[in-house]
């Protein structure tokens, strides 16, 4: 069903007829910071996608923004595809590498330029790791709030070209809400900048547009982040619960309450089961559903939002609560939430990690859709649920080595997510299309509305060189996938053939 | 409140007016008529105003659903009524305001630096396309990144790439209590003072004018009073926020600059000849009155950029910019955009930038 980007979008005219010319152009602009064996080549061959390998043509390894210029020049004036890449960690196949292009790593990247503690932002390169600069700014008292489960390997470039979440976006919201500026390289070469260390900019949100779009219209290579004061105080409540039913009626009256949590996690039995026979973080096997609600914030504040919490838990006949104040005892607790993607790792050879947003009160009834299809396609599925922003992290448990059983999970993921987009949510709250998601973009919007985000690539990116083939499906491909998105009435793609 | 949905009939119009290729001025209450460029007076004017109602508010999901010509006062109202808030403190300049209006303006009150800015919670947009279709961006969840940020990108727009049909937002619960001290600081010293007070005073707004800073305390009512015992300073009203939020306090100014920088910026600090008139936003906002330069001169080299928020006819016929011109290659991205969303150009042509 999902295939590698082929280069149909692209001439490859230049990567045909004189591969050497270029090879030989990159060579002149980074010097030995380029790879072209397969034995090397093949540590790029995919992203945290695993399941989609690609020997890229050729890796450039730059250091300077100036290289990274003459890099997109060359590859502009060829069409040849052009692919950044961070760390690799992302999820959905936005940095898999074209067979017929450059992929330029920005790994040496990897400073932190400056921080500016009055106006409290940090300007850093794109291959700083996000974890890393919350570090750097500990010892100010200030943090960086984005924070993606793969905070210590991710980096911040990365995060801005897939809007990146985490478990603290209800409260201090995605990537998008914590950058204040970008340095941008144009497709043809141009280095240009979005967004201010001002509140705003002139012009069109092109920072915000910039934020998500997976590498199709520019590549950055400066990021300006916000920082922000550490919390006074912090405390974790863990609360299990008979249903998800009741777990999820417990998530609306807290917000109905006014609280606003820092995190609002929820886990389903079988990711409870699995998180606890991993790493021992005290949660109640017992349970069908589990809550981990991080309150933060001022000392006074806290201690009222805390009994307010604890009388919703209590109304909702929450059991095992417990609180943890300590940040021994909090990260405990966390414990078990972080690790469950390994720890449901541990019950099959493989995993499959879905990445749908519904509206919250659908929640009861989408999980218990998943559960039939999980009977349906014979494969388990745990569930784990960033429960205050509505992002739904279903895993489905596969045997890759077991025949046509990764199709399998393929297709129960697919039909996951179109059931997200039925009940009013969205394929991707965080890990972006990618290769992965493409089929169903073609389920979630019509063909006028693909055409437009064809065409704001085109504002960008005349060529197409950039990512070519991935987050934005062509109105062919969606036709071949067959997917009938009746959109207000309108037939889809009527000017073209029905296959 | 009143409940009407004129999506057909909006797109019959628009769609009538591109076989005669007549552009349109998008209007909702006007209240915000005097911002950017005025429309030229032989364009006709698309009303949304009567596109108006809430489609979708449920107070636990944090997300309100209305169409565009539904009025700011009524959301205010309805979220207040569930203990909610439009974290983003839009200005409702004569009480008429739409929140399709609110969301093509992209203004945010003084409540922005501390809670976001309208962008930071718009979630989704229904858009009126300058080919007359009716296209669906973002949704109603809040994290979502399916296709571009289409739905940020309109925020700010000035109606400049389609009609706002529809508008989804993320709210957020309201503050127990609010209060408003006034501390009597010099202009050397008001932002190392703000600054101290951010790590752990629960701050909604900031501003200085006539040798006081005034913040905005908002929390629980614990938090709240014992935060302003910590501050000092003598209690003034709240008012204060919504006169500067509308510009009142800047009645009987002709020419009303608003230069936007980075907060620990130091320009326009000084003396009565280049002074502020009043500092918003933590030190983001610097609001000139009337001043007999043009602010934008003093930018150069620093990031930031300079409105022309009020006008009187003088200056407009002076030829100055209004907004902030831009690098050459980022109009040309602009241009391209607008070429995307509205190929005939026959929407607000010139509202923001003369040739978009």
């Amino acid at each position: 069903m999902q295939q590698t980007p082929s280069n149909n979008q692209t001439g490859s005219s230049a990567f045909e007829s004189d591969p050497g010319l270029i090879i030989g152009r990159l060579r002149e602009i980074c010097g030995e910071d380029i790879i072209t064996d397969k034995p090397r080549l093949a540590v790029y061959e995919a992203d945290g996608l695993t399941a989609k390998k690609q020997l890229p043509w050729v890796v450039v390894l730059p250091s300077t923004i100036e290289q990274v210029q003459e890099i997109a020049r060359l590859c502009n004036q060829y069409e040849v595809p052009l692919v950044a890449r961070g760390a690799g960690t992302g999820l959905s196949g936005g940095a898999t590498p074209h067979a017929e292009g450059v992929l330029l790593s920005l790994a040496k990247f990897n400073r932190i330029l400056s921080v500016d503690t009055e106006n409290l932002l940090a300007r850093v390169e794109p291959g700083v790791t996000n974890l890393a600069i919350s570090e750097k700014v500990k010892d100010l008292g200030l943090y960086y709030a984005p924070d993606p489960s793969s905070q210590v390997a991710c980096s911040i470039g990365g995060n801005v070209a897939e809007n990146s979440g985490g478990v603290h976006c209800l409260k201090y919201g995605l990537t998008v809400h914590n950058v204040s500026k970008l340095k941008i390289v144009s497709p043809t070469g141009e280095l240009y900048e979005l967004g201010s260390e001002a509140f705003d900019s002139a012009g069109y949100d092109l920072l915000a547009l910039m934020h998500g779009s997976e590498g199709m219209l520019g590549i950055v290579v400066e990021v300006t982040v916000k920082l922000l004061p550490v919390p006074e105080a912090v405390c974790v409540v863990m609360a299990g619960f008979n249903s998800v039913e009741e777990a999820a009626t417990a998530v609306g009256d807290i917000i109905a309450a006014g609280i606003l949590p820092a995190g609002l996690e929820m886990m389903d039995k079988p990711a409870i089961r699995a998180a606890e026979a991993f790493v021992h973080a005290g949660y109640p096997t017992d349970a069908e559903a589990l809550l981990l609600c991080e309150l933060d914030g001022i000392k006074a504040e806290l201690e009222t939002q805390l009994g307010a919490l604890k009388q919703v838990l209590e109304n909702n006949g929450a059991m095992a609560v417990s609180t943890a104040h300590e940040s021994e005892k909090r990260a405990r607790l966390w414990l078990g939430r972080k690790a469950a993607f390994p720890a449901v790792g541990r019950l099959a050879p493989d995993y499959y990690c879905m990445d749908g947003t519904i509206p919250r009160r659908q929640l009861a009834s989408v999980l218990t859709r998943i559960s039939s299809m999980s009977e349906e396609y014979s494969l388990a599925v745990a569930n784990v649920f960033h429960a205050g922003d509505g992002n739904l992290h279903p895993l489905i448990l596969y045997d890759a080595n077991h025949p046509g059983e990764l199709k399998k999970a393929e297709e129960f993921g697919a039909e996951i997510l179109e059931l997200c987009i039925e009940v009013g949510g969205t394929i991707t709250g965080e890990h972006g299309v990618g290769i992965e998601k493409i089929d169903q973009m073609c389920v979630q919007f019509s063909a006028d509305e693909l055409t437009i985000f064809h065409g704001i690539k085109a504002a960008f990116d005349e060529k197409k060189i950039l990512n070519p083939g991935k987050a934005v499906p062509t109105l062919h491909r969606c036709a071949e996938f067959g997917a009938m998105h009746v959109h207000r009435g309108e037939e889809k793609f009527p000017e073209l053939d029905r296959f | 409140m009143k409940s009407e949905d004129l999506s057909t009939s909006l797109q019959e119009q628009v769609r009538a007016a591109l076989k005669n290729q007549t552009p349109f001025a998008i209007e909702g209450c006007g209240s915000k008529s005097f911002y950017g460029y005025p429309p030229s007076p032989d364009l006709n004017r698309l009303d949304v105003s009567a596109h108006r109602g809430v489609i979708d508010y449920a107070p636990a999901e944090l997300v309100l659903h209305a169409r565009a010509g539904t009025r700011l006062s009524e959301i205010n109202q309805l979220l207040s009524d569930n203990n909610q808030l439009l974290p983003f403190e839009p200005p409702d300049f004569d009480g008429s305001a739409t929140i399709g209006g609110l969301i093509a303006s992209g203004l945010s009150g003084p409540r922005r630096p501390f809670a976001g800015s309208a962008r930071d919670f718009v979630l989704g947009v229904t858009l009126l396309t300058g080919s007359g279709e009716i296209l669906e961006f973002g949704g109603q969840v809040m994290k979502n990144v399916a296709g571009y940020d289409v739905s940020r990108l309109l925020t700010g727009s000035l109606g400049t790439l389609g009609v706002i049909l529809d508008v989804s937002l993320k709210v957020l619960p309201a503050p127990e209590v609010e209060i408003t001290r006034s501390i009597v600081v010099s202009r050397q010293e008001f932002q190392a003072r703000l600054q101290s007070m951010q790590r752990s005073m629960p701050l909604s707004a900031a501003a200085y004018q006539d040798g006081c800073l005034k913040v905005r305390l908002s929390g629980s009512e614990v938090a709240v009073s014992a935060a302003g015992q910590t501050i000092g300073g003598e209690e003034a009203d709240d008012a204060y926020w919504g006169e500067l939020n509308t510009l009142e306090c800047f009645t009987g100014v002709k020419n009303l600059w608003r230069v936007s920088v980075a907060p620990a910026s130091q320009l326009f600090l000084g003396g009565a000849d280049d002074g502020a008139a009043v500092i918003d936003w933590g030190g983001g906002i610097r609001w000139l009155a009337d001043p007999e330069f043009n602010p934008r001169k003093k930018l150069a080299g620093e990031d930031g950029h300079a409105t022309l928020m009020k006008y009187d006819k003088e200056s407009l016929l002076s030829g100055v910019d209004i907004f902030q011109p831009l690098p050459e290659l980022l109009l040309g991205i602009h241009k391209k955009l607008k070429q995307q969303f509205d190929p005939t150009g026959i929407f607000n042509p010139g509202r923001m930038y003369r040739d978009i």
